[in-house]
């Protein structure tokens, strides 16, 4: 039988972009990496924009406002540290710039959730390195 | 040769083989692989050190690589190996697609597709999704980004999906029911099916405990061990062997956009079927109507859904009414997993589909056979959505 399951929170590991996003949404400033010429988003970051193949890139700020695209409500863990969550919906947000991201909801039973229900971003100090950014109706 | 459809019909499946499907062994990978593998040569009636291609689909099997089966088949000069890891579960079917390649081209005579899916006895995929180590697919991505969220897990990612597919067309949950009692019912005409003697009606389904809304446990696939194996040569070969050839007539293969992260698909429903299916049936000359059954790789039930639009048995967003009142089941218009596919029989990667639908196309599935079955489907679906698709005659 297997045993290998996670029990803590798995936390992002700080390297590299994520490091960079990471550190951003520690200071309450949730950005993107863009394009530094087309201006265009992408998320998660890569090194190469599809579009015009600049490899220079920037942080944009957005707004921290958007529309819920799709969710899921877990309820069988995949680990124990999110039990205590439980339930929560893990919700795919469209900003309003265009990139989308995985988050949640908050202050909203996910039975009410509706697919373009606006929401604006809070942010969550989880741990002294690591907040997320949530969000929550708008 | 420049156009796929000079490929079409030039190759074969003349061998199959698998192991018993359990929930736990003591045996290991390459054990229950070199199991399989036996039963597959044998099956074809070639000598094991005739085969001159191993297509490993996942490059890995449980640790043993082509050297290993070259070594236990006394294969002397192994011509031709490669591996299909960057598509996820629908390897099996794109590692077909590489045999076909390479005998239809002369780089070798008889290729063994070997795998063994050790589901319940090693890792567990919420495991290695966030483990960038096992070079699985968007394993950063989900790992920084979704993980954090409570979102580390196939069935969540693949219930976004869902979720929108309902949005979007009104899909219920009693159609995504439909698809797992489809499958269930199939199982239980299938002597090496776990679900066998385990009968699943709708009400069964709907009292089935929530994983993931909109997924509950029974639409999701089994977590099982086991191996399957197959044998592929070109026609001309084919025509000398034990049983009569099952042609591949159209293969293809094909990747969502962009293939690494759902959420930022301009489109989360399109998927690499899409891209796929249509090149595979052009390959083979047929229309999805010309088509007597499909094996659909069912990880979950809006994902065998999805597969079943995009394969163009109906269109995008009937597919949820498509697979109501029996009309995937035997008997229907389109019998889908006539071996219980994941979700009943056994979670073997679909190398298990690519096996029942050889069976069926021998004419000899007994209780469970299609009648006069001609052409059949085999689909792979895999990582996020890579889609991978085989039309099979006899």
């Amino acid at each position: 039988m297997n045993t290998n399951v996670h029990d803590d929170y798995q936390l992002p590991v700080l390297q590299g972009t994520a490091k960079e996003f990471y550190d951003h949404c520690k200071a309450h400033d949730l950005r993107f990496q863009r394009c530094a010429k087309c201006k265009i988003f992408r998320h998660p970051p890569r090194p190469l924009c599809n579009k015009c193949y600049s490899m220079e890139t920037e942080w944009a700020p957005v707004k921290g406002t958007g529309k819920v695209y799709c969710w899921t409500v877990p309820m069988a863990p995949i680990g124990k540290a999110w039990v205590s969550y439980m339930p929560y919906a893990a919700v795919v947000v469209e900003l309003d710039e265009g990139p989308r991201l995985v988050t949640w909801v908050t202050g909203i039973p996910h039975d009410q959730l509706k697919v373009g229900m606006p929401v604006k971003v809070w942010y969550d100090d989880l741990t002294p390195e690591v907040t997320l950014a949530k969000f929550k109706p708008a | 040769m420049a156009d796929p459809k000079a490929l079409r019909d030039k190759t074969c499946v003349v061998g199959i083989g698998e192991t018993a499907y359990t929930r736990g062994t003591t045996k290991s990978p390459l054990q229950l692989s070199m199991e399989a593998t036996m039963m597959a040569i044998n099956d074809a009636g070639i000598k094991p050190s005739q085969i001159d291609g191993v297509v490993l689909p996942n490059g890995h099997n449980g640790g043993a690589t082509a050297g290993d089966y070259a070594a236990n088949l006394g294969i002397q000069d192994l011509a031709y190996t490669t591996a299909f890891p960057e598509m996820g579960g629908a390897q099996i079917v794109s590692a077909l697609e590489g045999a076909v390649l390479a005998l239809a081209t002369g780089v070798c005579n008889y290729v063994l597709v070997p795998h063994c899916s050790y589901f319940y006895t090693g890792a567990r995929a919420r495991d290695l999704t966030a483990n960038p180590s096992n070079a699985l697919q968007a394993a950063e991505y989900i790992r920084d980004y979704y993980r954090p969220f409570g979102a580390g897990a196939p069935p969540q990612h693949y219930a976004w999906m869902a979720q929108r597919h309902m949005h979007l067309y009104g899909t219920t949950q009693e159609q995504l029911g439909a698809v797992a009692v489809a499958m269930r019912k199939h199982a239980q005409l299938h002597p090496n099916a776990i679900m066998r003697g385990k009968p699943m009606t709708m009400a069964d389904y709907m009292a089935s405990k929530w994983i993931t809304w909109p997924y509950k446990l029974l639409d999701c696939s089994l977590e099982t061990d086991g191996a399957g194996a197959f044998v592929m040569t070109t026609a001309e070969r084919a025509k000398d062997l034990k049983h009569r050839p099952v042609y591949v007539s159209g293969v293809a293969s094909g990747h969502p956009f962009p293939p690494h992260d759902i959420p930022n698909r301009p489109d989360i429903l399109k998927i690499g079927l899409d891209f796929s299916a249509p090149r595979a049936y052009a390959m083979a000359g047929v229309k999805p109507a010309d088509i007597d059954f499909a094996e659909i790789y069912d990880c979950f039930t809006g994902q065998a859904i999805l597969q079943i639009e995009s394969a163009g048995f109906c269109k995008k967003g009937e597919g949820g009414p498509f697979c109501e009142n029996g009309n995937i089941e035997l008997g229907g218009t389109l019998p889908v997993n006539t071996h219980g596919g994941l979700l009943s029989q056994a979670h073997n990667t679909s190398m298990n589909h690519v096996i029942e639908a050889v069976a069926q196309l021998r004419l000899g599935c007994g209780e469970r056979q299609v009648k006069d079955a001609e052409l059949g489907v085999v689909t792979g679906w895999g990582g996020h959505g890579h889609g991978s698709i085989a039309i099979l005659r006899n």
